[in-house]
């Protein structure tokens, strides 16, 4: 607290009021929304590290109140794209057996490992989103024949285009499987929404279209989140206090972001929220190393 | 793929959206009102979230949240919004095992009732 504490009330005062507290991290939680949505990236992967690190909550309720906010905007955002007819109800279900498994695990470990443990591997996870967030994406036409499996699941489909319906046909589906079991593991462990894994193990490993990767990502964020969110109430990891601050502030960051979104040049606000990301995973990596969180 | 069904489909789709939009608002308004009240009673208390000790008994199940919101307490109420955003998702994926019902595609339905097994499962189960 007290890295808080001078910064923002000065050095004669060595405690916080939980009103001022809640302020701060309600603004915190805000702004973090905004700029998680107008770059896309999400809000959910700084709302951590900036909890533990400049708040000094201890990473267990940062994580709770993290993925509580992670189920908010994911909900939010899919109940506007599952209308436009782009993400693939067939493809999130089926994947979604994958991410709430490993959602399951994750929150599991983050009970049995230490902080330290945690606070690295988020060091870890965060240089890898600012990497990917640098890297640009497929645009190459995907013109690949039906997979059998694919197939037999039910998995190919089409989204509507500017001229008429364009259909796909999904590829590798172990793999994408696989690592979606991945992804819902980090979710459970790190709190965090990991939308960049599951955009890469559609977009990437399954050559689904990219629009149809990000929107149905979205629409599995919130599931995977439930299947971890149950397990950290359950163990007494959520604290009310805190995650109706995360959840309140995220949200509305996330609802004025999605409607300032057309009007702002994203490139440079890509690139700053990138190297926060960085300075932040550095941080994350240092204070577990050296046993801080 | 048959008109008829993409219609159903998209019928689906539609009711999904608005099942998740009220799911959100309804548990922020919640959310909202136990955090006012919790703020008027406790507000000026220090903080301290810095030490972990987990929540008490009555804040990390079903029955203990209700108890503690019907005697208005803030952090019940808090936890209360909280359940219903969390239960959100988890009604989306129940929904679904009807919709694939409907639309006569058993494969799905068991593939849902996976997902909505293992969501059950994380909340009553894993305590």
């Amino acid at each position: 607290m007290e890295v808080a504490c001078s910064v923002f009330l000065g050095p004669e005062r060595s405690y916080m009021t939980i009103l001022e507290f809640s302020l701060l991290v309600c603004g915190s939680s805000l702004l973090a929304g905004l700029v998680g949505a107008l770059t896309g990236l999400g809000g959910g992967v700084v709302l951590v590290p900036l909890l533990s690190l400049l708040f000094k909550v201890d990473i267990r309720y940062a994580i709770g109140a993290s993925l509580v906010s992670v189920i908010a905007t994911s909900s939010g955002a899919a109940a506007a794209y599952v209308k436009e007819g782009f993400s693939n109800i067939r493809i999130g279900m089926f994947l979604e057996i994958a991410t709430t498994l490993g959602a399951l695990l994750g929150a599991n470990l983050a009970a049995r490992v230490s902080t330290h443990a945690i606070a690295i591997v988020f060091g870890v996870v965060l240089l890898f989103s600012a990497y990917f967030s640098r890297k640009p994406r497929s645009q190459a036409e995907r013109d690949v024949p039906p997979d059998p499996l694919a197939t037999r699941l039910r998995l190919n489909g089409s989204f509507p285009d500017a001229d008429g319906p364009r259909s796909y046909n999904v590829q590798h589906v172990p793999t994408g499987w696989a690592l979606m079991f991945g992804a819902g593991a980090l979710s459970g462990l790190l709190g965090i929404g990991s939308g960049a894994m599951k955009v890469l193990a559609m977009d990437q490993a399954m050559k689904i279209p990219f629009k149809v990767s990000t929107t149905t990502s979205n629409f599995m964020i919130g599931v995977t989140a439930a299947a971890s969110a149950g397990v950290y109430l359950n163990r007494g990891y959520i604290d009310p206090g805190l995650a109706m601050l995360v959840m309140l502030g995220v949200l509305a960051g996330s609802l004025l972001g999605a409607r300032i979104l057309i009007k702002v040049h994203t490139k440079w606000l890509r690139l700053g929220f990138s190297l926060v990301i960085v300075l932040l995973a550095i941080e994350m990596l240092y204070s577990g190393l050296s046993g801080r969180i | 793929m048959l008109p008829e069904r993409s219609w159903s489909d998209q019928r689906i789709e539609n009711l999904l959206g608005n099942l998740l939009r009220v799911g959100v608002l309804l548990s922020a308004v919640v959310v909202l009102s136990g955090g006012v009240i919790y703020l008027l009673r406790h507000g000026q208390s220090a903080v301290d979230f810095r030490v972990f000790r987990g929540e008490p008994e009555d804040l990390r199940d079903l029955r203990g949240i209700i108890r503690d919101s019907l005697e208005l307490r803030g952090r019940g109420i808090i936890q209360l919004g909280l359940l219903l955003l969390i239960g959100t998702p988890v009604a989306r994926v129940a929904f679904s095992i009807f919709g694939f019902a409907k639309v006569r595609d058993r494969m799905y339905v068991v593939f849902t009732l996976i997902v909505f097994s293992i969501l059950l499962y994380s909340l009553l189960g894993s305590a």
